[in-house]
């Protein structure tokens, strides 16, 4: 069993899950592996590391200025496995990349996905990667034992959510809103429709994501039988606005965070 | 990897899964109009009454003269419009209304793919949105207001580079989140699977026509068929009815400074396999994968991708791609200006630049195609710029 099964489903997690999200190397590599260890003291319960692009044709302007940041920093794929190696020395928290398919094509998929698992990496999740398009991604990951994690979305058909459910490992990422990422005001009818749509197909645990940045959402999404909130671009938006004091950061996302958990419990 | 939409190993659909549903929906759509023989008769009308076609297949013979072979021009630069991107956006605007899509998007590099779409708009009674690197609605501030003349809104692109490649992808940004309604009309042969495909049929009536036409006036092929390749979509719509044929095949990219300088757009020729906007192609991109910032005097030309097809022509040395440089396509702008009285866009003015670059290749009885794909009206101003004289 990997880490994140285990997470979902050993006592590990009281659901639903929190899962976080912060652009890897953003903005530099030391404040990022402060910012993961604020994000896991506050009690996320997974992990997400954006891989920054040049090109994130999936995310909003936030996530857009954080892989700049990130680049600008002289990230790499190298760094991002150190940061992971970083975490790891001080946390068994399951950590899932989230990145684009060049990056991946670049480096090999042999490659990164060996590297990824060897820092410490339980999940990869491509965004520009349809499922039509990820067998020999997914066969690779089999054997690196790394899950693939998929999307799906209010436009995603139930045949397609059937071919997709049964190539996914891990948990499922369904897509809040018809858009990119990034803080919305509120949870959709349709973020809901579909959390009951794709329950009807698969057991693996259901996460939802883009747009959710509030208790307000997280209860609304736990009320509605979430397994896992995914917040991204409102820790982002933390480290956006403090990037000359790294400490404030650490503490606002450590509230931030325990105060989502607790509301996302309290929906349950 | 499917075998959909796939040229050798190149092109596919690496698309975000909110766009997958709007790309089965095309695919379908486009199948069945393809073979919809009503659609085809619309097509062909308008492309006759309202687009000016077929255009004349020019000879030169002033610039035969001096350059020692027979040159000809296909005179795309006189399609309405002043490119030949308007026989790729009467195809989809008129698929899009069949697939009952209420707005248009695209995006545009030197503004004529804008411009073609913001016709079509007009023309079809559909709304259209127009997006447009920030840097290049100052290159080609005339364009903009083309556009916005003939009704469409043009929303400047801030993000990334301020280019060609930011503004698709803030369309694609902005298809994600109207992706129901609303018809993205990709002015290349680039993005996922069916787009490729679909640009290329609709373009390739260049080529049909240019082989008819060489046919009749010198009752044989010519020697060589030479074009620009920035995305390719002028480039693959006169090669493709050439390809089965004894014809060499030449696609010009963008030398920009010099490919050693770094500072080009010659995806073919510097760069090397990579997935950007929905396809497996050429790009230009670092070690680590990151897509690098290109240049070319011609915007339309800056691009770091460049369509799967011609990826797969190239491995296949089928086609020859080359670069020019900045220079030389200035000389020839001014070239084609003079001998025969054609104002080239910068765009073509490269194909003409290989061509003279490369005249001694040539004997004085080989018959060369140049795809003359736009006119310079547009870079007049640019031109005079930097020569100095505004």
């Amino acid at each position: 069993m990997g880490r994140i099964e285990t997470a979902f489903t050993t006592a590990s997690i009281k659901k639903p899950a929190f899962i976080g999200f912060t652009v890897a190397g953003d903005p530099d590599k030391v404040t990022c592996i402060r910012i993961a260890r604020a994000l896991i003291a506050g009690g996320t319960d997974i992990l997400e590391l954006g891989v920054p692009f040049s090109d994130p044709v999936a995310d909003g302007p936030t996530i857009q200025k954080a892989d700049e940041r990130a680049l600008t920093a002289g990230t790499t794929p190298d760094t991002v496995f150190d940061i992971v190696r970083e975490i790891r020395k001080e946390s068994n928290v399951p950590i899932v990349f989230l990145t684009y398919y060049n990056i991946v094509h670049r480096r090999g998929i042999e490659r990164f996905y060996r590297e990824a698992h060897d820092a410490g990496v339980d999940g990869i999740l491509i965004a520009d990667m349809p499922v039509e398009e990820s067998e020999e991604v997914c066969t690779v990951a089999a054997r690196c034992g790394i899950d693939p994690i998929f999307l799906i979305t209010q436009t995603t058909s139930e045949e397609r959510i059937k071919k997709i459910s049964a190539k996914a490992r891990g948990y499922l990422y369904l897509v809040a809103v018809l858009g990119v990422t990034g803080v919305r005001d509120q949870v959709s009818d349709g973020a809901i429709d579909l959390l009951h749509r794709v329950q009807k197909h698969t057991r693996l645990p259901l996460a939802l994501g883009f747009g959710i940045s509030t208790p307000a959402h997280a209860r609304t999404c736990a009320r509605a039988g979430a397994d896992g909130v995914i917040v991204g671009s409102a820790i982002v938006e933390i480290v956006g606005r403090n990037l000359k004091n790294p400490d404030l950061i650490e503490q606002e996302l450590q509230d931030y965070v325990m105060g989502m958990k607790q509301a996302a419990l309290s929906g349950q | 990897m499917t075998t959909k939409g796939r040229y050798g190993k190149y092109g596919g659909q690496y698309v975000s899964e909110t766009l997958m549903s709007a790309l089965i929906e095309l695919e379908d759509a486009y199948g069945r109009v393809s073979k919809d023989p009503q659609f085809a008769r619309d097509l062909a009308a308008l492309q006759t009454e309202y687009a000016g076609r077929e255009t004349p297949l020019t000879f030169c013979p002033n610039a035969s003269r001096e350059l020692k072979c027979k040159i000809y021009l296909k005179r795309e630069d006189l399609v309405h419009g002043g490119s030949h991107k308007l026989n790729n956006t009467l195809g989809q605007a008129l698929l899009a209304k069949k697939m009952g899509k209420k707005r248009l998007i695209a995006e545009t590099g030197a503004g004529q793919h804008g411009v073609a779409t913001a016709i079509v708009g007009a023309a079809l009674g559909l709304p259209v949105e127009v997006y447009m690197g920030e840097v290049d609605t100052q290159r080609q501030a005339l364009n903009v207001f083309r556009m916005e003349l003939m009704g469409a809104k043009v929303i400047p692109v801030k993000s990334g580079t301020r280019t060609l490649k930011d503004a698709i992808n803030e369309a694609l940004r902005d298809w994600v989140a109207n992706v129901r309604d609303t018809y993205y009309l990709i002015g290349s042969v680039v993005g996922p699977h069916p787009y490729p495909l679909m640009v290329r049929d609709f373009q390739s009536v260049i080529g049909r026509e240019a082989r008819e036409q060489v046919m009749r006036k010198e009752g044989r092929l010519p020697d060589a068929v030479v074009a620009c390749v920035g995305g390719g979509s002028n480039a693959i719509g006169i090669f493709h009815p050439f390809l089965a044929d004894d014809v060499e095949l030449i696609g010009v990219e963008a030398g920009g400074e010099g490919i050693e300088t770094g500072k080009h757009s010659a995806t073919l020729c510097a760069g090397d396999a990579g997935v950007l906007h929905g396809t497996l192609s050429y790009l230009l991109q670092d070690e680590h994968g990151q897509v690098l910032p290109t240049h070319s005097i011609s915007a339309g030309l800056d691009y770091p991708g460049v369509g799967p097809e011609h990826a797969m022509l190239k491995d296949k040395h089928r086609v020859t791609y080359a670069a020019v440089n900045d220079p030389e396509v200035l000389d020839a702008f001014k070239f084609l200006s003079q001998t025969e009285g054609i104002i080239p866009a910068l765009e073509s003015a490269h194909a003409v630049a290989y061509v003279k670059q490369n005249a001694d290749r040539f004997d004085k009885d080989d018959i060369v195609i140049i795809n003359l794909s736009g006119r310079g009206d547009k870079d007049v101003a640019e031109v005079a710029k930097i020569q100095g004289c505004l």
